[in-house]
């Protein structure tokens, strides 16, 4: 198939990008973007290693191609910063110990990043709900929810 | 007991790689891109057993962008395995010459400058098999008609092992009750979030680097040097960052060697990758094991006799399954006082995936049909589970005969405190049932089959001018905190903060060697060593102190805070800072280097400290689907004197949520030796809703044999969970689960075959 030239906007910064247009998201983010704090874990849309927002909705980057989401405001853990300060969610994490091998941890920062801009005052169970497609096999997520409810309690 | 109070140990620090892994910053082999590099697949065998009878890759090496295939005839075709020091056990060419042993065992190796190339290639090499018969189950391979999977050994029968003590048959004589039961213990997969992965770069001076994602750089590093006929030192392996490992990481894997043979071959960076399919279908599995239970019991529930036969399915290959063979029927007499036991576990090669060890190291299964049995004996004879395990466990100073000595240990508060748990819960509604199970685990063993002539952990710590620290160590971070833990133990002994320590860890250049991730044995091995360096580099701190304060040599000096003081006098002192920038010059330049090391000695055969535990699971069962529902689990936990807070807290809910998998979900069923879910749609892992609390009582004791009484934590507590949802739905149900993992559809045959059994009677 031959490459065309795509514009996609990641962590607010614009790029052009020469590709196949079979080419997924998850690897422009990672193979042309060199952004490989997204990781992933499966072929089968199932472990939300790769998740990203994809304007502000949680979206698993190995569930679309990149041509579908051009011109659309793309985040990657790597965007939740800013000049150094890291954002509430990802300070929670840090207090809460939310990762161990850290190899889930930029795609669950991304789905309780959405979640926590859509719900401001959920229940437990909502929060486990919202990270019911990302896997973590190290934590037993308790320590994840325990994080996404501090911010959303507004302890950050 | 001590009781000291700690300035950085047991308090809330953040994980040192935190901000690198909430950011993205952190680098997984799957992330390492070198200049030049090639990209590598594996193809592997569609048979369970047949012979190599040809293999033809002249059409892949045609396709542009093909490098180079390689097969066995490309390797020096020597047999490896983690128990080196034992030829007979090393039983594995990973690309093997002459037969494949399972379904999805490598056969050859690609290079290609993309992976897509690389996977093209795959289906233009011509393999010419002999199929052989085959068998999969060890009860079946034990037998005399059964095909040899191994030249020579003999029904298929890898390794045996043997542990007794007391006269066991005149025991069984003296028993007012015995009973006796079969067990069926399934596989399961480790799943690390990071598969398998390998980049391997082999330089024109005859030196290789290998990127790995492993649970022991140092393992990998002598592994490699062995198929390779390199010396260890022109192998440096490099592990920064590890996706994790829960036991499956730290045997040679085939990214690992073909990446370094392709690599070898070329000269350039070749990576391989498992996908997770791969990781599922040939990266082995916890051991399955089929185990026969015969208990004999007094009247008053003493325990008198337990005879136990374990056939585990060792699949095609030895790995670390050796271990697992010892461990399982080790732990399955903890954690009580038997007046006489004896096990015997053969580990049965089948033409399947390879087993090995995974969380828990064979004590899982062991402990799903120990404490079960144990629960069922006391329905039988009326007597109090909580009651007989108190009355038969451990105390401080037992020996196990001829196997361990037990320092500390605290399963007497920890049946109490669950007692009083499962007491304050009253009485439950219909169908919903708690279950209670107690085990015990190593901190780390004492084997050498690996020959390391290492000491078994080393750490080194280095003072720079501005009193901050380096510390080397060779235990590797998997995910579980584990330079989180040295750089406490490290701060704590001399007396400076977390901010001011540095951990360098997984880099066999840079760090000296140590065994690795395994056995839970780098808190109390690992920090031995950390914490005798540390205090070596005081030692030459306070020595030049002496002199600087003009000290009578009486009095005691110490660090803490990075304030240098006199014990007696802690006002009197001065800044660490200080003392280390007079202490540079008063010697000359020479940087303060501490060493230290751990070996353990004469502290019996498997291990120097055991902690322990008992847990309880609170769960219901839906009597028409046979679903089940965890309402709650609790566990009471002895391991020391707890050293990482947050690290404690995470590994035991993290073995909580697996041991759960383990329990009710997760399974490999297989077809004539082929996996039927290698996927995560089909393998079903437990995800955040369905995670119960699982709440820890920290039980307070201290190991005299660990750094600051610490010992194991994070891997046993894998052990009791599995038996104490089986009694759990005993409890509820009233039917006794015999085989795992504890399916809907196995809860509902139970529950008819109770009710046949009750129709039968009357």
């Amino acid at each position: 198939m031959e490459k065309q030239a795509l514009k996609l906007s990641v962590n607010g910064q614009d790029f052009e990008v020469f590709i196949n247009p079979k080419t997924l998201l998850v690897e422009v983010i990672r193979d042309h973007l060199g952004l490989t704090g997204t990781k992933r874990g499966c072929e089968t849309v199932s472990c939300g290693a790769c998740t990203v927002t994809v304007n502000g909705m949680a979206v698993k980057s190995c569930s679309v191609l990149a041509a579908q989401v051009e011109g659309m405001n793309i985040v990657t853990a790597e965007g939740l910063e800013t000049d150094g300060n890291l954002s509430p969610i990802q300070k929670a994490f840090l207090d809460y110990g939310s990762y161990q091998c850290g190899f889930c941890t930029s795609g669950m920062l991304m789905s309780a990043t959405a979640f926590l801009d859509e719900n401001k005052n959920p229940t437990k169970q909502e929060i486990k709900e919202s990270i019911e497609g990302n896997i973590c096999r190290c934590t037993g997520y308790n320590s994840i929810v325990r994080a996404i409810d501090a911010v959303a309690q507004g302890k950050y | 007991m001590s009781h000291a109070k700690y300035s950085v140990i047991n308090t809330h620090v953040h994980n040192i790689d935190g901000v690198a892994k909430v950011t993205g910053r952190a680098t997984y082999t799957f992330d390492v891109t070198l200049p030049g590099m090639l990209y590598g697949k594996i193809l592997r065998s569609p048979h369970p057993h047949a012979k190599i009878l040809n293999i033809d890759a002249s059409k892949a090496l045609e396709l542009s962008g093909v490098k180079a295939v390689v097969t066995g005839k490309d390797t020096l075709g020597i047999k490896q395995g983690i128990w080196r020091r034992y030829s007979e056990l090393c039983d594995e060419q990973i690309l093997p010459l002459e037969k494949v042993r399972y379904i999805g065992e490598p056969v050859a190796a690609i290079a290609a400058i993309t992976e897509e190339i690389a996977e093209a290639a795959m289906d233009l090499i011509e393999v010419e098999y002999e199929v052989l018969p085959s068998v999969y189950e060890p009860l079946d391979a034990i037998k005399k008609e059964a095909p040899e999977i191994h030249e020579g050994i003999e029904r298929n029968v890898n390794v045996t092992r043997h542990i007794e003590w007391g006269d066991v048959d005149e025991a069984f004589e003296d028993a007012d009750y015995i009973r006796e039961d079969w067990f069926k213990c399934s596989g399961q997969a480790h799943m690390c979030m990071e598969t398998r992965a390998a980049v391997s770069s082999y330089t024109p001076n005859g030196k290789l680097t290998v990127w790995a994602s492993t649970q022991s750089a140092y393992y990998t590093q002598g592994l490699i040097a062995g198929v390779l006929g390199m010396r260890e030192g022109d192998v440096r392996v490099l592990a920064p960052y590890v996706g994790g490992g829960f036991g499956g990481k730290f045997e040679l894997d085939a990214a690992m060697f073909c990446s370094a043979v392709l690599s070898k071959k070329l000269f350039r960076p070749v990576k391989i990758v498992f996908t997770r399919e791969e990781d599922f279908i040939a990266s082995k599995r916890r051991t399955p094991m089929f185990y026969y239970v015969r208990t004999g019991v007094k009247k008053d529930g003493t325990f008198l006799a337990r005879e136990s036969r374990m056939f585990s399915n060792g699949g095609a290959y030895t790995g670390m399954g050796a271990t697992a063979l010892y461990l399982s029927g080790f732990f399955h007499s903890f954690p009580y006082k038997w007046k006489s036991y004896r096990y015997d576990g053969y580990r049965v090669y089948t033409n399947t995936l390879p087993s090995t060890s995974m969380r828990g190291f064979g004590a899982p299964q062991a402990m799903f049909c120990s404490e079960q049995q144990i629960d069922w004996i006391c329905a039988d004879m009326g007597l109090d589970p909580f009651e007989v395990r108190r009355k038969n466990a451990h105390t401080e100073g037992y020996e196990v005969p001829g196997q361990a000595f037990i320092q500390s240990c605290g399963i007497e508060q920890c049946i109490n405190e669950i007692e009083k748990w499962v007491k304050s819960k009253g009485k439950l509604p219909a169908n919903r049932g708690i279950g209670i199970s107690s085990c015990g685990f190593m901190s780390g063993g004492i084997f050498n089959w690996f020959d390391s002539p290492y000491s078994f952990s080393s750490a080194v710590v280095t003072i720079n001018e501005d009193g901050t620290v380096e510390l080397h160590v060779g235990c590797q971070d998997i995910g579980q905190g584990s330079n989180t833990t040295m750089a406490i133990i490290c701060a704590e002994t001399l007396g400076v903060k977390m901010e001011d320590i540095k951990v360098h860890s997984g880099d066999t250049d840079h760090c000296p060697a140590d065994l690795g991730a395994w056995g839970s044995r780098q808190t109390l091995m690992a920090g031995n060593a950390t914490k005798m360096a540390a205090e070596n580099a005081k030692k030459q701190l306070l020595e030049f102190a002496y002199a600087e304060m003009g000290l009578n040599i009486v009095y005691d000096l110490d660090i803490k805070d990075k304030w240098v003081h006199i014990v007696a006098r802690p006002e009197r002192g001065m800044k660490y800072t200080d003392l280390v920038k007079k202490a540079l010059r008063a010697k000359d330049g020479q940087r303060i280097i501490g060493r230290g090391y751990y070996t353990p000695h004469r502290k019996g055969m498997i291990s120097p400290a055991y902690s322990y535990m008992m847990q309880a699971v609170d769960a219901e069962v839906d009597p028409e689907t046979g679903k089940i529902t965890i309402h709650d689990v609790m566990t009471a936990h002895d391991c020391g004197q707890p050293i990482n807070q947050l690290g404690l807290i995470g590994q035991l809910e993290g073995a909580c949520s697996m041991a759960l998998g383990y329990a009710y979900l997760e399974d490999m069923p297989m077809d004539d030796g082929k996996l039927l879910n290698p996927n995560l749609v089909d393998y079903k892992i437990i995800r955040a809703p369905e995670m119960p609390d699982a709440g820890i009582i920290e039980i307070d004791t201290y190991e005299p044999e660990g750094p600051y009484g610490a010992k194991e934590a994070g891997e046993g507590l894998t052990n009791p969970t599995a038996a104490a949802l089986g009694n759990a739905i005993y409890n509820a149900l009233g039917i006794r689960m015999k085989e795992l993992p504890i399916t809907p559809e196995r809860i509902l045959k139970a529950l008819r075959e109770k009710k046949e059994q009750e129709a039968n009677k009357n």
